[in-house]
């Protein structure tokens, strides 16, 4: 770790403010990715503003039915909302399935969409990575890459996004509302939230120096049986090997996205039209192009597995 | 005291404490987080604190670019690498060196260690450190590796394949065949607590408190590296977070906290930070195994074969996964043999039931083939070639085996007549259900082992030893040994373990911990128990030993008085004759396990899990039963998940921490029940006592493979079992 300055925020747009002023400042809410990646310098910030003393932990309805869910609510006080249960189970249970109860403590709803990939070679400064380091390469490709990304991916860089949380705000069309330092707010489609690497994987969002996350909000309930079918190799604490998310309705059709895929929740929106015609021709239609490696090519016919099952549920 | 006759009654067999599964004598210091673990002592003063660096190349050499600006950032103290530290004698135990440099023998080995007053510093500046590396071809590949590898004995030097009979022409014959390739992947030891130690020098002498199984080892080898009279070594580690086998071992953290408080002047810390640990220490090596077995069709074994190959630095060993096979199962007509080839991967050294775990993880699965190719019940396939002799040596009986016991009462506890025998049959919902069996078996090892007990006015009993604790209840079950023999209850006994200061004993490692210094403790209460009775005017062949007195036909005394006027001390150690030559003693069990297979996604869960465990007399029931669970829940992990991911383009272990090196978690394990059965078992030890801790690993992987296997119809040889390996084989999708 290397030493670094570190203060509290009081208000939004000093916080954005402090970040844009300086190069190498980062936001700092939970903390439960960051503070990992700082021990082992794959994070160097030169200052930390903690942003946890802001107003944005609540859960409120909005006036268009949905809710607004400030950017620090925790993942576990998500989680365990009424409102959330009730009307986007998909949400709550896409939460319960990541990390840890600990983890899920500290957490919080805007740094959930910010954590980055689990890539082993990211995790490791001895290897080459673009990500962390722009132009050195990708030990990834051609090493073990059991655990990366299948579509979506680049030729210089093959991590996948790693969360459950942001798969189910992809099925819910979330927005992610964000204030910048001169005090512009936007909304953004959370569609358009992450990127795909391509040349640049280091570039991960879409967010401006600067730019604070500082709620998300979820438009009206859209009913429906909810799902989220996380695989793994333990039954806690892993990331998914694929993860499917799915709001399926009385009539067969619905919403389906994919976690563990890709660099960013992967949700095709002409593939969860084929939903009626079986599991099979949404996969075929949302991994058109894929670019598995030997290691990962299993996750294809898993995702279709995985979506095969909840089908079947949606059914019994 | 010797033991070289079998052990005939004694004060043990009253069995008051000895044998009750009371609860652990240190379990509130560890829930209360007051046991001081190896990072934690504070008896040295104003420690500094050391950051190691590893190297980021597997083979090669290197040169430090810039080492003065590491040495002039804020707050260091100290920068110590090869050249500083001069040359390092070299353990009897390591393969590797512990601080390499200029060559550099596997990825992550400590190169350097840099001292300051504080952690962040120490980190902070080695983090500053530019090395300039000269890459050298390396072979990291187990496979081609093997392809020109020797065969080798038990201790890596050349041999030749062992054989009984007239192996490849009983083979050949035998009407019903298996010959099959089996492989396990390097696992990693992933204990709690990392390699840590701070150490100390006072003048020449230094003290070291660190996290180490078998402290005369650890000592012994630190004062070698150190060219150091052993004797100057104060060895301390009376709390152990886990080890697995990983520390018996001295490690880069004890050496490089001994070279830096050296060049510090002042005590100094050194932790190795966990995504360091994988590479940088010891690993089970990945084994690929070949199993032969022939038989008769009424299912007599006539040949068995199982060969073995693994991977080790120049000069290592191999994983002797072949050991089992020569004493398990019957067959006049045998062979197996280990090969070694040379890898340039971290060290391979001992972890958990070295040879029997990834030997039972293959020979196991075998069985279960061979038996139905027979068209038998893989319970009944066992119970036919069960031995009661060591099959090369049938002169030589097994002092005790029950093997067929814990079978067939394990099967009826299971309810195994509940398993359908044609695989891929059984549904429940969503879920492919199974039920899989392994047999368990692990040697049992003798070893001397010393320690001193002594008896004071108030009639406390107070022991030492340099026993360790790694979590496995030594404390308690030698607080229960010595008040069995001296008669007094439980909690008139203090017990101190883990110092060099204290008789030399076994330590822990191989499940020899328990039983032998128990043994100990039991000769040296024999020679306190005499000094007493003389004391007393008793005759001590006749004394008994109860309720806080001393009895001898009408007279009777407290046993303090015998400490009236000062300490009474008994010291011995037990050793051992010839007794393990003319019996085989081992430890025997039965694993049974039922897994669903998600039809859908191919997830394994386990749903039970049962062993049944024949090791001598149970000294705690309670600790033993820990252990058990313990063993199966890492058999679970070797049979589903664990696996050090090598990548042979930069030869290294990839998934180096424990979010990617992933073992169980609770909501993988489920039920587990654990039977002992009732044992004393007189040829092994006074305590009739055997090792249990490693017998609980051994077969659960194959168990849980079978299962697999009946449940979905799909055999897979190669571990972990993971559901990649086999989707594509699964029931298609309705």
């Amino acid at each position: 770790m290397k030493a670094f300055t570190y203060e509290r925020a009081k208000d939004p747009l000093a916080a954005a403010r402090a970040v844009a002023g300086r190069p190498g400042a980062k936001f700092i809410a939970g903390g439960t990715n960051l503070l990992d990646l700082m021990k082992i310098e794959v994070e160097v910030p030169t200052h930390l503003v903690d942003v946890q003393d802001l107003p944005f932990d609540k859960i409120e309805q909005t006036p268009q039915g949905g809710v607004r869910i400030g950017a620090l609510v925790t993942n576990t006080d998500l989680a365990a909302d009424p409102r959330i249960r009730r009307d986007y189970a998909v949400l709550s249970r896409a939460i319960v399935a990541g990390a840890s109860g600990q983890l899920r403590n500290k957490a919080s709803t805007a740094g959930n969409l910010l954590q980055r990939t689990r890539c082993p070679y990211f995790y490791d400064t001895n290897m080459a990575c673009n990500k962390r380091k722009p132009g050195s390469g990708c030990a990834a490709i051609g090493g073990f890459s059991r655990q990366l990304g299948v579509i979506g991916v680049s030729k210089s860089c093959i991590a996948t996004f790693p969360g459950d949380m942001p798969v189910a705000l992809r099925l819910l069309d979330a927005l992610v509302e964000t204030v910048d330092p001169q005090g512009k707010t936007r909304a953004i489609p959370i569609a358009d939230f992450h990127r795909l690497w391509g040349d640049h994987p280091e570039m991960e969002t879409v967010l401006a120096p600067g730019e604070l996350i500082t709620a998300v909000t979820l438009p009206a309930p859209i009913g429906g049986k909810h799902y989220y079918e996380k695989v793994r190799d333990r039954a806690s604490y892993a990331f998914a090997l694929v993860s499917v998310a799915a709001v399926i309705q009385p009539d067969g059709s619905g919403r389906v996205a994919f976690g563990g895929v890709a660099p960013k929740p992967w949700r095709v929106e002409a593939a969860e039209a084929l939903l009626p015609q079986g599991a099979a021709a949404v996969t075929a239609k949302a991994f058109a192009g894929a670019t598995p490696s030997k290691d990962n090519a299993f996750k294809l016919p898993l995702a279709t597995r995985a979506l095969a099952s909840v089908i079947a549920q949606s059914k019994a | 005291m010797k033991f070289d006759t079998p052990a005939q009654t004694n004060p043990i067999d009253k069995m008051v404490v000895v044998g009750r599964a009371v609860d652990r004598i240190d379990g509130p210091l560890k829930t209360t987080g007051t046991a001081t673990y190896a990072y934690e002592h504070r008896e040295a003063v104003n420690p500094a604190y050391g950051w190691v660096i590893g190297s980021a190349i597997a083979k090669g050499s290197f040169r430090w670019l810039n080492l003065n600006e590491v040495r002039a950032a804020p707050g260091v103290i100290a920068v110590v690498t090869a050249q500083e530290a001069g040359p390092l004698g070299k353990g009897d135990f390591n393969t590797a060196k512990l601080l390499g440099g200029p060559d550099v023998d596997h990825y992550h080995q400590a190169i350097g260690v840099v001292v300051a007053e504080t952690l962040e510093q120490a980190r902070a500046a080695a983090a500053l450190a530019r090395v300039e590396y000269a890459r050298a071809e390396g072979q990291f590949d187990l496979v081609k590796a093997l392809d020109t590898a020797a065969v080798v004995g038990d201790n890596g030097k050349p041999a030749s394949p062992e054989i009984v009979g007239t192996f490849d022409a009983a083979f050949a014959a035998a009407p019903v065949k298996l010959d099959a390739e089996y492989t396990t992947p390097d696992h990693s030891h992933a204990m709690m607590e990392p390699f840590a130690s701070i150490a100390v020098w006072n003048g020449d002498e230094l003290t070291v408190w660190t996290s180490h199984q078998l402290i005369d080892w650890g000592r012994s080898d630190l004062a070698k590296m150190l060219n150091i009279p052993k004797d100057k070594v104060r060895f301390l580690s009376p709390y152990i977070g886990g080890g697995f086998g990983g520390k018996l071992w001295v490690r880069a953290d004890a050496v490089l906290a001994a070279l830096g408080a050296k060049a510090a002047g002042r005590a100094v810390k050194v932790a190795l930070p966990r995504p360091f640990m994988m590479n940088n220490s010891t690993h089970r090596p990945a084994t690929r195994q070949r199993i032969r077995i022939g038989a008769r069709q009424d299912g007599t074994i006539t040949a068995i074969g199982h060969e073995s190959g693994s991977g080790d630095l120049p000069g290592g060993s191999p994983e002797t996964a072949t050991g089992q096979t020569k004493l398990l199962y019957a067959g006049a007509n045998r062979l197996t043999a280990l090969r070694l080839a040379v890898l340039d991967l971290p060290e391979g050294n001992a972890m958990r039931a070295p040879g029997e775990a990834p030997g039972m993880m293959a020979l196991e699965i075998a069985m279960d083939e061979m038996a139905e190719k027979l068209g038998m019940d893989p319970v009944a396939f066992r119970i036919k070639n069960d031995t009661q002799v060591d099959p090369a040596r049938p002169e030589r009986r097994f002092s005790q085996r029950q093997l067929v016991r814990c079978l067939t009462e394990g099967a009826e506890r299971f309810v195994w007549s509940r398993r359908n025998p044609k695989p891929g049959q059984t549904r429940d919902g969503r879920w492919l259900t199974g039920l899989g069996v392994a047999a368990a078996f692990r040697n049992h090892m003798s070893g001397t082992s010393a320690a001193r007990v002594h008896l004071d006015a108030d009639g406390k009993v107070a022991v030492e030893t340099d026993m360790t604790d790694i979590g496995t209840g030594s404390y308690t079950i030698i607080a229960q040994t010595a008040a069995e023999m001296m008669g007094v209850p439980l909690d008139a006994v203090t017990v101190k373990l883990g110092s060099s200061e204290f008789p030399v004993s076994v330590g822990s490692g191989g499940q020899w911990g328990a039983a032998n210094s128990t043994a100990g403790v039991y000769a040296a209460c024999v020679r306190l128990r005499e000094a007493i009775a003389q004391k007393l005017g008793f005759d001590p062949a006749s004394a008994l030993f109860e309720g806080g007195f001393v009895r001898s036909g009408n007279r009777s005394a407290r046993l303090g008085e015998a400490a009236a006027q000062g300490r009474l001390t008994g010291e011995d150690k037990i050793e051992y004759g010839t007794l393990g030559k003319t019996w085989q003693l081992s430890t025997f069990g039965a694993h049974f396990v039922e897994v669903g297979v998600d039809a859908y996604t191919g997830v394994t869960r386990l749903r039970r899990m049962l062993a049944v465990c024949a090791a001598g007399r149970i000294i705690n029931p309670k600790s033993a039963r820990s252990q058990v669970i313990g063993a199966m829940t890492m058999g679970v992990g070797s049979a589903l998940m664990e696996e050090l991911v090598v990548d042979k383009r930069f030869g290294f272990f990839v998934n180096h921490d424990l979010a990617s090196y992933e073992v169980p978690v609770h909501a993988d394990i489920p039920h587990q029940d654990v039977i002992f059965l009732d044992e004393a078992d007189d040829k092994a030890n006074p305590m009739k006592a055997k090792g249990v801790g490693e017998l609980g690993l051994c077969g659960v992987g194959a168990a849980v493979a079978n299962a697999i296997y009946n449940a979905t119809g799909v055999r897979i040889r190669d571990y972990p079992l993971t559901l990649d390996k086999y989707l594509d084989k699964l029931p298609p999708l309705v």
